[in-house]
């Protein structure tokens, strides 16, 4: 079975982001990137499905600039066979990225597409579900369980108020919540065998499709400065407050 | 937490795999030691589970022939740096030195052993197996290992070896050591490299457990006492000794430096965020401009010594490292420790000296960077002398 996997290259979880003097943007000129780390769940999901002898091969895919390849490449470190980087310096929204994947899916025909259920730049949370409309492929998002057996994937999803388990005949879409799994670490001999995997150069042209834009971002602004709080010296007083100044009770 | 990583300069020397290793190896250590690392110093000792975590995630193998188990290919100096600071980050000395002290002990065993002492010994070592240290200081000296005394002497095919070692860092686990012995005249011309097994008859050795620093780590005293010792155990040439000892001293030298200046990170991290928190006379302390030239003067030794210290490992690679340089890099390094150890306690205050704090350990552990190794003292006379001034 082919599993294909999306990994995103995104702002490290560590760094504390900034608007750009401007306005324009979120200001990412010399942070720390990594792979986002719902994609490093699915990452991980799809080697855990090769060592159980369900995935035989593994095929990652990132969209962006050329420096996306780091990711490809801590990706074939976790374990994937090998790469496709859709090479483009283009701003890539979710409609877009979702029909590069579309394409992809055509080309590559695999069984089972793992993907994060968002990145953690945008929070959109759209990819999977376009793709999933685009492709006429069932989707099961916000996973914390897979099971592949039969031709068809159970997939336990976590939603308000419980876990919903659903069964999709593959070829199928998951996306991944944050319990699906704990993703290892690369080794060392790992990291640097893959170097030697192989990963595919094409661009969205090449995958006809138009990446072009369709919603714009008119201002980034930091949320508004907190206030200092105060102590207030007993429970009496933290009541009063709350009646007649926060006026919430 | 500020971002410390933001305040490294970017450097030509890190390519993908490094950036890579330093990514994997930081979630091994915030997982597998982080939580950890306070109980491993207050008990004393480092559990065995710990090489073999490490040996499966290659940290043990790395820059070894591959033949015996190693991970070499295309392994340089900048992953050994890498490994070095991202260890130094639990702000414990004793873990580096100990869970890779055959980063001292193994090199002469696979540069000058025979074929069958190394297939007994590298693999064995590489996987976590078995432990192997360096034993060359004694009771009588560590600087002037020209004067070593532990004698061995030929009988038949066997070496009888009776003398004392000290200070052997791993000393209590190792299964094996190698060992500076005197098998000739006096001077550095009469020594010779033997490995000697700990369960050899004759073999004893007393922990040196209550130590200023580095407790997680067991050092000892090892005695000898008419141990019989194969001939085929000599490491390198009878008498020559000295060249597979000095062999791998700028590479010694290199690791200290690099998990020395990431201890001074560590200060400077720790100093900052606790300033940035603590409000005294009405403002945070970070916001003192005596406090804030701290930082300053802090973060441009670490920057200036973490050049020096790359600086040095690509001549290693790529030309011939003067032991000159690199001599003066680790008495930089241990000076910058040093220096913003005191600094980030002044700033942290009484936090400071309580136990669990990592700068109040990384205080602790100054002296046994800045003495074993080659002394401060050492280290400048050597330069000076290589320099012909
Ligand atoms: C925790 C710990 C772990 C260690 N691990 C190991 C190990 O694994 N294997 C091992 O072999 N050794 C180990 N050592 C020993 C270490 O290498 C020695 O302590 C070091 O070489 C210094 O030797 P010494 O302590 O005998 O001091 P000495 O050589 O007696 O020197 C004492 C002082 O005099 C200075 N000095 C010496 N000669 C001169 C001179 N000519 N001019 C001016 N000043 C001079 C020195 O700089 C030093 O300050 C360890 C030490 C410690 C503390």
């Amino acid at each position: 079975m082919k599993v294909l996997v999306a990994v995103k290259r995104v702002v490290d979880y560590n760094v504390k982001v900034r608007p750009k003097a401007d306005g324009s943007d979120v200001d990412i000129a010399n942070v720390k990137m990594s792979i986002n780390p719902f994609c490093e769940i699915a990452v991980e999901e799809a080697v855990r499905l090769k060592e159980k002898g369900v995935a035989s091969e593994i095929v990652v895919v990132s969209m962006g600039p050329k420096q996306c390849q780091e990711q490809i490449r801590t990706a074939l470190a976790l374990g994937a066979d090998r790469g496709i980087h859709v090479e483009t310096d283009a701003e890539l929204q979710p409609l877009a990225v979702a029909k590069c994947l579309n394409a992809l899916v055509a080309k590559e025909s695999p069984e089972l597409v793992i993907m994060g259920k968002q990145s953690i730049d945008g929070d959109n949370n759209q990819t999977g579900q376009m793709l999933g409309a685009l492709s006429g492929l069932p989707q099961g998002t916000f996973a914390s369980e897979v099971n592949v057996a039969d031709g068809k994937v159970a997939v336990t999803r976590e939603v308000d108020g419980g876990l919903q388990t659903v069964s999709l005949s593959l070829p199928a879409i998951v996306t991944t919540d944050l319990r699906l799994n704990e993703p290892r670490y690369a080794k060392l001999p790992d990291i640097m065998k893959a170097k030697r995997k192989p990963v595919e150069n094409v661009s969205p042209e090449d995958l006809g499709v138009d990446v072009a834009p369709r919603t714009k971002t008119l201002k980034v602004e930091p949320p508004a400065q907190r206030q200092a709080g105060i102590k207030v010296s007993d429970v009496s007083e933290l009541v009063e407050k709350l009646k007649n100044e926060a006026k919430v009770i | 937490m500020f971002d410390i990583d933001a305040t490294r300069p970017a450097s030509p020397f890190y390519q993908e795999s490094h950036q890579q290793w330093r990514e994997q190896l930081r979630k091994f250590v915030d997982r597998e030691i982080m939580p950890h690392i306070n109980d491993w110093e207050e008990s004393g000792e480092l559990p065995d589970s710990l090489w073999h975590k490490a040996a499966d995630m290659g940290l043990l193998q790395q820059g070894y022939p591959e033949a015996f188990g190693g991970i070499s290919e295309g392994i340089d100096n900048f992953h050994m740096i890498v490994t070095a600071q991202e260890l130094a980050r639990c702000g414990a000395g004793g873990l580096y030195a100990t869970l890779l002290v055959h980063g001292i002990a193994l090199p002469p065993v696979v540069h000058y052993a025979s074929d069958a002492t190394r297939d007994a010994v590298i693999p064995a070592v590489l996987d976590g197996r078995a432990h192997i240290s360096l034993a060359i200081t004694e009771p009588g000296g560590g600087s002037d290992v020209a004067n070593l005394r532990t004698r061995a002497v030929a009988d038949g095919d066997d070496w009888i070896v009776s003398g004392e070692k000290t200070y052997i860092t791993g000393g209590m686990r190792a299964n094996w050591f190698t060992t500076a012995v005197r098998t000739g005249e006096d001077g550095l011309e009469g020594i010779s490299l033997l490995l000697i097994p700990a369960d050899a008859n004759g073999v004893s050795r007393t922990p040196l457990d209550k130590k200023q620093g580095w407790w997680c780590s067991d050092t000892a005293t090892i005695h000898f006492d008419e141990v019989r010792v194969p001939a085929t155990n000599l490491v390198g040439e009878v008498n020559r000794g000295f060249i597979p000892i000095v062999h791998n001293f700028n590479h010694e030298r290199l690791a200290i430096a690099a998990s020395c200046i990431e201890y001074a990170r560590v200060c400077l991290q720790d100093a900052i965020d606790w300033a940035a928190e603590r409000v005294t006379f009405g403002r945070p302390l970070s916001k003192r401009q005596v406090i804030r030239h701290k930082f300053a003067e802090m973060l441009q030794r670490i920057n200036a010594s973490q050049a020096y210290l790359e600086l040095c490992a690509w001549q290693d690679m790529h030309l011939q490292l003067k032991p000159a340089d690199v001599a003066l890099l680790k008495v930089q390094a241990t000076q910058t420790m040093e220096y913003c150890a005191r600094e980030a306690m002044q700033v942290i205050g009484g936090a400071s000296y309580i136990r669990g704090c990592r700068v109040e350990r990384i205080y602790r552990e100054v002296r046994v960077n800045a003495i074993g190794g080659g002394s401060e003292e050492i280290m400048r006379d050597l330069a000076v002398r290589q320099l012909g001034i």
